[in-house]
């Protein structure tokens, strides 16, 4: 204690110089703050992400002996030949495709009314109640939400039950691919609310008001002023619903049938039963594939510009 | 734009580009090289015949020392129970660490993934074994430090699937059917055959499980319905007999409402009756049972396949001495009796018999555990299909294959 308090201000002093020759070096050098400071986030992006990607892209070339699966390091476009010569697998990539954009239209549809009276009409009371009914079902599982809906579909179940009631004859949903579109509409609603919720909130009433002064009935002021500032907001939010159903494979697991053959069903068979690693590192680049193609013609249409 | 993220003409576009490059490039690529290769060749080097285990020649454990106070065990769900992990721990000291695998092939990666180093044993099935031990990822046993196993049925004291040139890998454990199972609601007795599952008169209501060792399901049936295919034995089966039974499986498919990838999925599907008749296992009939369900379970007259369990000593179990005390103490006749009556299995030790009576009366003959000869010989045991025959021609289909037929052609 004693030693400390009699070497203390002595050591503080010289930890003063060096910091503020430090600062000083460092104030003088823009480059080198912004590289100390940007190091450790940029790391953790090349390590994490971009290493990741580099890995999967590497192991897609490669192959395995298929009686021990080890994976055997040599070069060559089999996996990429299997997957586009295959017409099961043609198959399966243009369902997946067509699922993700009925999702994402559906979605969108639904979503843009609701977003419009959250974000414009309700009063802050019921702005708050929607945004809780929203957010609240993505705080439970994500499987106890698909298997809520299963007990919904299966025979006999809710759904039948309640048709019943109202005297209607019973539908067949459970395992088939509408039950799938149904649960993936449901599942990722919220992140289709919530970024056209942010877009119509900013756009000044000035503008709505000036179109409708300028003449524009209600469904021209939506078209033509409306939409088209809410448009970066509905591509934020069909991003999401996009990439997350083309992503997906436990609602198929689930909720499909023997016809819910999706892109990560097949690699997630191809990993956890055959143990091909190389062949669903193939599969796996083809979403992300997509994924780019997507975002480049987001990009086109010039919905990541605006705001 | 604030929810992305993203501004104009950002780094992250940028990257988004180059990933779209590479993406063409490889599609490009892709379907240009696409003319040579279909899905039936994967490389062709799938053939035991030259291969050998590498690792053979490792020195076996001469006498079990100290226990190292641990053992972390890969296993079937329900493989590790209290009832007979708790007094193991107390015995030897050795805490027993858990993970569980959902299929052999997660197994199998398993093993290959901790590199062979995190994990001492694997209770992996004879579709799996060979896939591990000639991937080097197991390890030779010395069988004289295992007392008990000179109890076991013969048929499982040196299977082929997890001893190779009389050099034991690890110690047998249990077996089982994969039995037919109907809704006694819908049948008012038990089915014969297995043709029932092929049958358009039950479209909607059949289950068969979501893995593609289901053809050889297929070509047990064949084998008995269509002698002309000459199939012998389910796994080991030329291009014309494997054509045969995806044949049969894609014809199937339009009768199947589900194909089922977890247990408790099956369970459901037959509680809320959306399947009537199907492929399980004893672990499902005995979980329905349980919850009163009116279910009933038969092997038919064509037989059925089955599962041949076996503790594997990792290549490079950590844990050495206590995986010894675990083989030694698994192969018990009273622990086996144990993990029998309560999993729905079959032991290995012809005396465990007296013991399942012991624990649940009539459990002994349930679970065959008294006629296994005439009985095993109905029970076509799972093994990896491989690319060389018996005969030692290479015309046999492999496994990579019968996975390929399983999602492109049946699915």
């Amino acid at each position: 204690m004693a030693l400390t308090t009699a070497t203390g201000p002595g050591r503080q002093r010289k930890r003063d110089g060096f910091g503020l020759r430090v600062s000083a070096a460092l104030w003088r050098r823009p480059w080198a703050r912004a590289t100390i400071l940007l190091t450790p986030p940029l790391a953790w992006f090349v390590l994490i992400y971009v290493a990741a990607l580099v890995v999967l892209l590497i192991t897609a070339f490669w192959q395995i002996n298929p009686f021990t699966t080890n994976i055997e390091r040599i070069w060559s476009l089999t996996n990429f030949s299997q997957i586009f010569s295959s017409a099961a697998y043609r198959g399966v990539i243009g369902r997946t495709v067509g699922m993700a954009a009925a999702v994402t239209v559906v979605d969108a549809v639904v979503a843009f009314p609701f977003a419009y009276y959250m974000a414009r009409v309700a009063s802050p009371r019921t702005r708050t109640a929607l945004f809780v009914a929203i957010l609240l079902p993505l705080w439970a599982s994500y499987l106890a939400k698909v298997y809520s809906w299963l007990l919904i579909f299966t025979h006999g179940g809710a759904l039948d039950w309640g048709l019943g009631k109202v005297g209607l004859s019973q539908v067949h949903l459970i395992y088939t691919n509408w039950a799938v579109f149904t649960v993936f509409c449901y599942i990722w609603l919220p992140f289709m609310i919530i970024p056209i919720y942010a877009a119509l909130e900013r756009i000044p009433s000035s503008q709505l008001e000036a179109s409708q002064d300028l003449g524009a009935r209600t469904w021209r002021t939506t078209r033509s002023v409306l939409i088209p500032l809410a448009l970066p907001g509905i591509v934020a939010g069909s991003i999401f619903t996009f990439s997350l159903t083309l992503g997906d494979y436990i609602t198929p697991l689930l909720v499909g049938g023997t016809s819910a053959n999706f892109i990560g069903n097949i690699i997630y068979t191809n990993i956890g039963i055959a143990n091909n690693v190389p062949f669903a590192a193939a599969m796996a680049m083809v979403p992300i594939g997509i994924m780019a193609v997507y975002l480049l013609c987001a990009r086109a249409l010039g919905a990541l510009e605006a705001v | 734009m604030g929810i992305l993220g993203v501004r104009p003409r950002s780094r992250r576009m940028q990257v988004a580009l180059v990933l779209a490059g590479a993406a063409l490039i490889t599609v490009g690529c892709g379907s240009s090289g696409s003319s040579g290769t279909g899905t039936g060749s994967t490389g062709g080097t799938g053939a035991t015949a030259g291969l050998k285990v590498p690792t053979a020649n490792l020195p076996v454990l001469q006498k079990i020392g100290k226990g190292e106070g641990k053992l972390n065990l890969i296993a079937w769900e329900g493989y590790l129970d209290p009832i007979w992990v708790k007094p193991f721990e107390q015995q030897t000291g050795c805490q027993v660490n858990a993970k569980y695998a959902g299929s052999s092939d997660e197994m199998v990666s398993l093993m290959k993934n901790g590199g062979g180093g995190q994990y001492d044993m694997v209770s992996s099935s004879g579709d799996a074994d060979l896939r591990i031990l000639y991937a080097g990822d197991a390890r030779p046993v010395n069988m004289n430090l295992i007392p008990s196993w000179k109890q076991f049925y013969p048929a499982f004291q040196s299977p082929p699937f997890n001893t190779i040139n009389g050099v034991h890998y690890g110690v047998s454990l249990q077996w089982g059917p994969n039995v037919l199972m109907y809704s006694k609601k819908a049948f008012a007795t038990a089915p014969t055959s297995w043709s029932v599952i092929y049958d358009p008169k039950y479209k909607g209501q059949v289950t068969v499980p979501d893995n593609p060792i289901q053809i050889a399901d297929a070509a047990l049936y064949l084998q008995k319905h269509k002698p002309s295919l000459g199939i012998t034995d389910p796994y080991e089966l030329t291009q014309p007999q494997f054509q045969a039974a995806v044949n049969l499986l894609a014809a199937q498919k339009p009768l199947i409402e589900k194909y089922w990838a977890l247990a408790s999925q099956e369970i459901f599907d037959f509680k809320n009756a959306n399947a009537t008749v199907g492929a399980g296992w004893p672990y499902q009939v005995s979980t329905l049972k349980a919850a009163k369900f009116p279910i009933g379970d038969t092997i038919p007259s064509e037989g059925a396949t089955g599962w041949a369990d076996t503790w594997m000593l990792a290549a490079k179990a950590p844990d050495i001495n206590c995986a010894y005390m675990w083989m030694r103490y698994i192969s018990t006749p009273k622990v086996q009796a144990q993990q029998a009556v309560n999993y729905g299995e079959t032991p290995d030790n012809s005396l465990a018999c007296s013991y399942m009576d012991k624990i649940q009366a009539g459990s002994c003959a349930q679970y065959h555990a008294n006629a296994p000869s005439s009985y095993l010989k109905s029970i076509a045991l799972w093994k990896t299909p491989i690319a060389t025959c018996d005969n030692g021609k290479p015309d046999c289909v492999p496994y990579a294959d019968w996975v390929a037929a399983w999602n492109t052609q049946v699915k």
